[in-house]
């Protein structure tokens, strides 16, 4: 049974803010759709995970370095710049 | 209506300029009801159309209008994943795949609607409205590429779409157009936005299969930007061979839609052999795919903290407030839905319940492919469940998930798969799923080839 403390714990983890409103819908929608999941119990046989499906290995190069993006370009889709340099919030309190 | 072919398009440009055909084109979009584009391209693509005149432009698709899906990245072009939080992102580069459109002198006309970070089934959840169905405007186009699917053959000759969990084959079979979803690591996803980068891949949309021909040459191959880059080119070789075709028993659909499936498998066994298959993993395949894309968008989706690009607020509170705020703000309902299960499912407790138990349902269903093409080329389902959904008509989340049942299967497995029309029950049009086995598309495409001109002939 998922609760409404599950739903807030869930949107905190993904660092989503949620009114109660929304809590409640979230609660419905998760409950049948991880029901749903739960089918996945039902198998028994033992397999190695499949992470990713083609059989790749590691590639090596020559440590070259390579023409970045100019600085300008990079810091114009941001609405906070100063020097130079994204602003971001507060980290620590 | 004749829908536009490369053909037909370059037929045209031997006797007109190609400037006065995509200004009509562009003509024509603006008073479209699809609402299929979110951002055009019209001034840079009448300037290529120019340079086309002046003979300046060359290569595989010099001169032919080719849409994007908003969540493959264009330099300059506005790129927004159809998401309130990247609405004014510019980005910076190129994806690789619109490197190879331009370098082969395909004209960019805009970027095309879609599900919001391409999570939906029709197109629904685009913070830009929803993308109409060509041929019924009060139905879905199919999504997640359903401005893409849309587009075809009608406001652009070809198309780039992305599909994760079905997003290309299903607007192509609502649309009645030909989608295909490459084997994965065929096509670089360097400048595809992520969403599930275990599962994605870009691919081709066309009116024809020889057109999805060409345009998939054009975009597969070797780069060093993507790690799962599989770095093969392709290059289509004609084979008239008589094939082994598999219906897979677990992939059905709505009767309206299975008998016209199999009226058009009376066509395949004038000439192939066809027999059936069961692929018993595929019972446990829905909810191990949305598991696995779940955790993974919780991951990608991470980035969206509004300090670098897309939707910011005025002003910086604290980290965990502002970013709580804009993710809030920013994301719409599927995609907070979409984080939210995938956090769970990656939560402590319960990595083993979920995540790495879709992993190895994951090996189950790969198996159970590798285990069909001992003895089969192709098999084939229909593409989707049922005809395309009425607006809103889907309205839970559960049983929308529920209409990718016979498409998550193939991006589990990584194998590749095209959805061909064929044909029309009630005025809409049906698409027919074709899998192949790992990088042989060449099989799978002769196959479709071969289909389309039977259907065509009767």
């Amino acid at each position: 049974m998922i609760t409404r403390d599950d739903v807030y714990h869930i949107a905190n983890l993904a660092k989503i803010e949620i009114d109660d409103k929304e809590v409640d819908d979230f609660k419905e929608e998760f409950q049948s759709i991880l029901e749903y999941f739960n089918i996945l119990d039902e198998i028994e046989e033992e397999v190695e995970p499949t992470f990713q499906v083609l059989p790749l290995n590691n590639v090596f190069r020559e440590d070259v370095s390579k023409k970045s993006l100019p600085r300008d370009e990079v810091l114009k889709n941001a609405k906070h710049v100063e020097d130079g340099y994204f602003k971001g919030p507060r980290i620590v309190e | 209506m004749e829908m536009m072919t490369v053909k037909n398009w370059r037929e045209r440009l031997e006797s007109e300029k190609a400037y006065d055909l995509v200004s009509e084109l562009f003509d024509k979009i603006e008073k479209s009801k699809l609402n299929a584009y979110i951002t055009l391209n019209k001034e840079d693509a009448l300037k290529r159309a120019e340079e086309f005149d002046k003979g300046e432009l060359k290569g595989k698709l010099a001169g032919i209008p080719v849409a994007v899906k908003d969540c493959i990245t264009t330099k300059n072009l506005r790129t927004t994943c159809a998401s309130k939080i990247l609405h004014n992102y510019i980005p910076p580069f190129d994806a690789h795949v619109v490197e190879r459109l331009k370098a082969e002198g395909a004209i960019i006309v805009g970027k095309t609607n879609m599900d919001e970070f391409a999570m939906g089934t029709t197109t629904e959840t685009s913070y830009f409205g929803v993308v109409r169905n060509p041929y019924d405007l009060g139905r879905v186009a199919g999504g997640s590429s359903g401005g893409s699917g849309a587009v075809v053959g009608r406001e652009a000759v070809l198309a780039l779409g992305s599909d994760t969990g079905g997003s290309i084959r299903c607007p192509a079979s609502f649309c009645g157009v030909c989608g295909l979803k490459p084997t994965y690591g065929y096509v670089s996803r360097y400048g595809l936005i992520p969403y599930a980068n275990s599962l994605e891949q870009i691919g081709p949309m066309a009116s024809c299969i020889e057109d999805l021909i060409l345009l998939f040459e054009v975009i597969a191959g070797k780069d060093e930007r993507d790690s799962t880059n599989a770095g093969k080119e392709f290059k289509f070789e004609m084979k008239d061979k008589k094939l082994k075709i598999g219906i897979i028993k677990e992939m059905g659909a709505k009767d309206e839609v299975i008998d016209k499936f199999y009226e058009v498998v009376e066509t395949i066994k004038s000439k192939h052999e066809v027999d059936e298959i069961e692929m018993p993993s595929f019972k446990y395949a829905l909810a191990a795919y949305y598991i696995i894309a779940m955790s993974e968008a919780s991951s990608n989706l991470a980035r969206y903290d509004g300090v670098r690009y897309g939707y910011a607020l005025d002003k910086l509170d604290s980290w965990t407030k502002y970013f709580s705020k804009v993710r809030a703000e920013g994301f719409g309902k599927e995609v907070k839905r979409r984080i939210m299960l995938g956090s769970y499912a990656l939560s402590a407790g319960y990595y083993g319940k979920y995540y790495l138990k879709a992993l190895k349902v994951r090996t189950l269903v790969k198996n159970d492919f590798i285990k069909a093409f001992k003895n089969f080329d192709v098999l084939i389902s229909p593409t989707m469940p049922a005809l395309p959904f009425k607006i809103g008509e889907l309205a839970d989340p559960l049983t929308m998930y529920k209409m990718d049942v016979n498409t998550v299967p193939i991006n589990l497995a990584g194998v590749p798969a095209l959805s061909i029309p064929i044909g029309f029950v009630k005025g809409l049009p049906v698409g027919m799923q074709v899998i192949g086995n790992y990088f042989d598309e060449n099989t799978m495409l002769n196959f479709a080839l071969w289909l389309e001109g039977e259907i065509r002939a009767n």
